[in-house]
């Protein structure tokens, strides 16, 4: 990307990505490059899986589950797979996307350390369709890592064999859901599998055991390994250790990503502090904030000191989810930001599911025509209600209907809109209109 | 049109030699076809489907799931105009509004000379630009209400072709082609990883002779 990120130090994945031409193999092995991998190959497979147990590095896609117990997981038959999940779309998230295009050469050595520790016998990375760029960068960086010869036959001479495949996407979010993303890479439209089988660990790519990672997860491995799992799991607090990339968006002065120690920077610092977010544009207030992608629930000026931790996050009743933090400062309609919210789970379930393929349509029209000034009191009611149905009880985490998390997902904003803003919604009501400034729904 | 020209079939063949089953080679022979027509012509699902071994019905059903395969003819241009949260914060709709005007159609619409397809798109992860704009999937922006200007200029350096550079024509993906097949093949691989894994199972039962409970 375009713009240094303004990382705190320990920068582990974006120490490159700001510079010149820090794609180029050449850059990357003034780095410290590929020495992460010659340093893994020179350790048994399960030396290599127990450093990443050590360092309890957890998944940095959104479920946050623990990479080394993901991999311990995979059942031990002589054909296996690695997928690398390269289809970052959950809304406001960018950190993949920087990441493929910053510094492709360490999301490769990431990928082969991983098929070292699991035994995969094709790695293939996934990359949404819509990074043209990125797949660019990531071809042209994996044709340079097999001359080099840390891809390949024998790689830097260790025994170790792996071919790598760069895969597109063709624009579906439903395909980020790891089973979807199977389904896509078999040629098939993205459907979610059915559950059981739970993890594709068992049962995965072409029905073999299949380990899918992030590619901020896989990213991290290089520095894992060179520098050991516990010098990783000093960093941070408790389940969430190292660092993490959040992508800040909305009305901050500084949106970008931003690579922080986890747990020891709150959601106030992040927005605020002049060499990350820079404050809320124009000296505004924070009217809320979204703490990790659109599936999370909504947080309020009242949680800006939380830690950006993963279970400190959960336990106040959202998630850390994809690292993508979303500010709305006081000129913003909170009907309006729900309904678009709605709208993308509308246009994206992939149909299987009635109460996903229904609930998301009718939700899109109500709360539409609330923002349009349309809308009628009891049409609160009916947005709870619709959602009840969806996620039976409204819970966090939220109960599912649906074969995928896409469906409980969608009430989120909606049920966050309305606990916080009654109001608003209903100012809309009285109106007839949207009391607020900017161009409306069409 | 007769589907894949005779290069880009050939290209075809290697990307299916890639995977263990050739159905997987489906979404990118898609992108190719693309690439060659800026659209997936009947024909070239026909291609498609004959070197991946499926129906042609069935390349369609699956690139009909997916936003960027397109079955119809599209502009030189594709303009994404991403309206999701961080883009609709920042002045997206407006975005939207001012490119309908700009270039006289609505969202799904073509320019009468071909040169620019509009389309309302979700979050292309460009937030930092945001509102911003995806010309084939290249990112440009921010253009916020108050700068709609650096928009139109976009438009206009698009169809003089100053940024064919940057942005190529609709359809090309990855200027970058891979250029060989798989180099360890998969029988081997497999042999070498039952080896492996017999080598780890002997390690593990000597650590735990040693009574260390297998940890080193």
């Amino acid at each position: 990307m375009s713009e240094p990120t303004g990382s705190t130090p320990p920068a582990i994945v974006t120490s490159r990505t700001w510079r010149q031409g820090s794609w180029e193999l050449g850059r990357y092995l003034q780095s410290g490059g590929y020495e992460g991998l010659r340093k893994a190959l020179a350790m048994t497979p399960e030396a290599v899986q127990a450093e990443v147990v050590t360092s309890n590095l957890l998944g940095r896609g959104g479920a946050g589950f623990e990479a080394g117990r993901k991999w311990s997981m995979l059942a031990q038959k002589p054909v296996r797979y690695l997928v690398v999940n390269g289809d970052e779309s959950e809304p406001a998230t960018f950190k993949d996307h920087m990441l493929i295009e910053g510094d492709p050469h360490q999301l490769i050595e990431g990928t082969v350390i991983a098929a070292y520790a699991t035994g995969a016998s094709l790695a293939f990375i996934y990359i949404r369709g819509e990074f043209a760029l990125g797949i660019e960068r990531l071809e042209a960086a994996l044709e340079d890592a097999y001359r080099h010869g840390a891809v390949g036959p024998n790689i830097f001479g260790s025994g170790f064999s792996l071919d790598v495949v760069v895969h597109p996407g063709a624009g579906a979010y439903i395909c980020g859901e790891e089973t979807a993303l199977l389904e896509s890479l078999e040629g098939k439209r993205g459907f979610p599998r059915i559950k059981p089988p739970y993890f594709p660990a068992a049962v995965g790519l072409y029905g073999a055991p299949t380990v899918v990672n992030n590619v901020e997860t896989v990213s991290n491995l290089p520095w894992i390994v060179t520098h050991g799992g516990a010098a990783f799991a000093a960093l941070g607090q408790g389940r969430s250790t190292g660092t993490r990339i959040f992508a800040l968006s909305g009305h901050v002065n500084r949106p970008g990503n931003y690579e922080i120690e986890m747990v020891k920077t709150t959601f106030r610092d992040l927005i605020e502090s002049p060499r990350l977010g820079g404050g809320v544009r124009d000296g505004r207030q924070v009217k809320a904030f979204i703490p990790g992608g659109v599936s999370a629930p909504w947080f309020g000026p009242e949680h800006l000191d939380l830690p950006l931790g993963q279970d400190e996050v959960g336990k106040a009743g959202s998630m850390l989810g994809s690292g993508a933090v979303t500010v709305m400062d006081d000129t913003t309609c909170a009907v309006r930001a729900a309904w678009r919210i709605t709208k993308f789970f509308w246009r994206e379930s992939c149909g299987q599911c009635t109460p996903c393929r229904e609930g998301s349509g009718w939700l899109e029209k109500v709360m539409r025509r609330i923002e349009l000034g349309q809308g009628r009191e009891e049409d609160l009611d009916l947005l709870i209600d619709a959602c009840d149905n969806i996620s039976p009880g409204l819970r966090w985490p939220p109960a599912q209907t649906t074969i995928c998390v896409l469906g409980p997902s969608i009430p989120s904003s909606i049920t966050s809109a309305i606990h916080r803003f009654r109001d608003e919604f209903l100012l809309h009501v009285k109106e007839g209109g949207c009391p607020f400034p900017g161009a409306l729904p069409r | 049109m007769a589907g894949l020209d005779k290069d880009v079939a050939a290209h075809a063949r290697r990307i299916v030699s890639l995977y263990p089953e050739k159905r997987s080679a489906l979404i990118p022979l898609c992108h190719l076809a693309q690439a060659q027509d800026g659209w997936l012509t009947p024909e070239a699902m026909e291609h498609i489907a004959e070197l991946v071994g499926v129906d042609p019905a069935e390349v369609a059903g699956t690139a009909s799931f997916y936003d960027m395969l397109h079955d119809k003819p599209v502009g030189r241009y594709l303009i994404g105009i991403c309206t999701n949260i961080a883009c609709l914060l920042e002045g997206g709709l407006e975005l939207l509004q001012h490119a309908e005007e700009r270039l006289g159609v609505a969202p799904g619409g073509t320019t009468e000379d071909g040169m620019f397809t509009l389309e309302e798109v979700e979050c292309v992860g460009a937030c930092d630009r945001a509102p911003c704009a995806a010309a084939n999937w290249r990112y440009f922006g921010p253009f916020r209400p108050g700068s709609l200007e650096s928009f139109d200029e976009l438009l206009a350096n698009l169809a003089s072709g100053a940024l064919d550079e940057e942005v190529p024509t609709h359809g090309v993906l990855s200027r970058t082609r891979r250029q060989r097949g798989l180099e360890v093949p998969l029988d081997q691989v497999r042999s070498q990883r039952v080896a492996e894994d017999a080598a780890r199972r002997r390690r593990q039962e000597a650590s735990a002779d040693q009574g260390d409970g297998g940890k080193s």
